[in-house]
């Protein structure tokens, strides 16, 4: 089995498991509200600690300044409000437009 | 994005329940499913471009079904990194399924088929919608009803990114190694907009994965962030109004949270 494979199995298994904790518990459990605030503030952690390595790192090295510049834009439009679509090519722009004019 | 023209399930649903789905919340799945088209696009291409064959993105989200695991573990992989700190990561960020599903475990059905089918169908959105609606039966339709639509919205919009993402070719020129980070930022920064409580613990969070980044196999700092909790404080309890549907439809991105009244937005 291919590594690929065996992350897409792991992870349908793993979460159809998690999905099927309140139809099979039905109604017979609540979850205290710490450990509700606790699970949305782990995905939130997660998410931010990807975005910072994502825009910043390369086979653990640094990235070079187009992206981490890039992904700044696009976390400033995000801030303010603008759509999905504009975030996400506003930072890839961005970056297209430092490479073009010859930043790393 | 079009929405598909078949919904199955939704006119025999009507009938059993003898409730239509009020226009209101048709109007807001409607535009919870463009959203969600337009950020599964963008996976199925990121997916491809990153160097994934195109059958990956496709039954992942088939099988998997959860946005921002998807792309972490596909991040994490096309990263470099193992496939345990891929599945990892992505399962961390869906053990919110699990409370959801508590949530809404009444109003899936009560055929053993209908509860492991509908389990699937567990979201972020679904899960805000269902909760918005007043009596049973009309949260039953809004689970299926937004569950089945955003179900076939995001798959085929998965597909079409994967197709699109083939026909770009060398990516690293349109900037879209950024694409991935930005759409990370599209779906959390909203959220961290509107709750302070968890702004520390993701800053410190970000701060020890790079750090760690140089030393740790690639995928592993990202797992070490969640020393960031020990940060957390959960909000002041707010707003006792509970649950409604995601309303702001400019930031449809990071949908609501239908356990923290005060942080009434969480990733999807």
């Amino acid at each position: 089995m291919s590594p690929t494979v065996a992350v897409v199995l792991a992870l349908a298994l793993g979460t159809y498991a998690f999905r099927l904790t309140g139809p099979v518990l039905h109604g017979r459990v609540t979850l205290p509200a710490r450990v509700q605030g606790l699970l949305s503030a782990g995905a939130v952690v997660l998410l931010v600690a990807l975005l910072a390595t994502g825009a910043l790192t390369e086979g653990g090295g640094f990235s070079g300044w187009a992206r981490p510049v890039g992904v700044l834009v696009g976390v400033g439009l995000a801030w303010r409000r603008a759509p999905f679509v504009v975030v996400v090519l506003g930072a890839a722009g961005a970056t297209a437009v430092l490479r073009g004019l010859g930043v790393g | 994005m079009r929405l598909p023209r078949r919904t199955p399930l939704r006119v025999p649903l009507r009938d059993r329940l003898r409730v239509s789905p009020d226009p209101a919340l048709l109007r807001d799945v409607l535009l919870v499913c463009l959203a969600s088209g337009v950020v599964g696009v963008s996976f199925g291409a990121i997916a491809v471009t990153g160097g994934l064959p195109v059958w990956v993105p496709v039954v992942m989200s088939l099988v998997v079904y959860a946005g921002s695991a998807q792309f972490s573990a596909v991040g994490v992989l096309l990263a470099g990194g193992g496939p345990v700190a891929a599945a990892a990561t992505g399962l961390v960020l869906n053990t919110r399924t699990a409370a959801y599903s508590l949530a809404v475990a009444g109003d899936i059905g009560r055929h053993r088929l209908t509860r492991l089918l509908g389990a699937h169908l567990v979201t972020d959105e679904t899960v805000a919608f269902t909760l918005a609606q007043s009596d049973p039966a009309r949260r039953r339709a809004a689970f299926w009803t937004s569950g089945l639509a955003l179900f076939a919205v995001w798959n085929t919009a998965v597909v079409v990114g994967a197709l699109a993402g083939q026909a770009l070719g060398d990516t690293s020129r349109y900037g879209l190694d950024a694409a991935f980070p930005a759409i990370l930022a599209a779906l959390v920064v909203p959220t961290l907009r509107k709750d302070a409580g968890v702004r520390r613990p993701a800053a410190l969070g970000a701060l020890l994965a790079l750090a760690a980044t140089p030393f740790l196999p690639t995928g592993v700092p990202v797992l070490i962030a969640l020393l960031g909790l020990f940060l957390y404080e959960p909000g002041e309890p707010g707003d006792p109004s509970g649950p409604s549907a995601p309303s702001d439809s400019s930031d449809p991105c990071a949908p609501y949270n239908p356990y923290d009244p005060y942080d009434p937005e969480v990733t999807r």
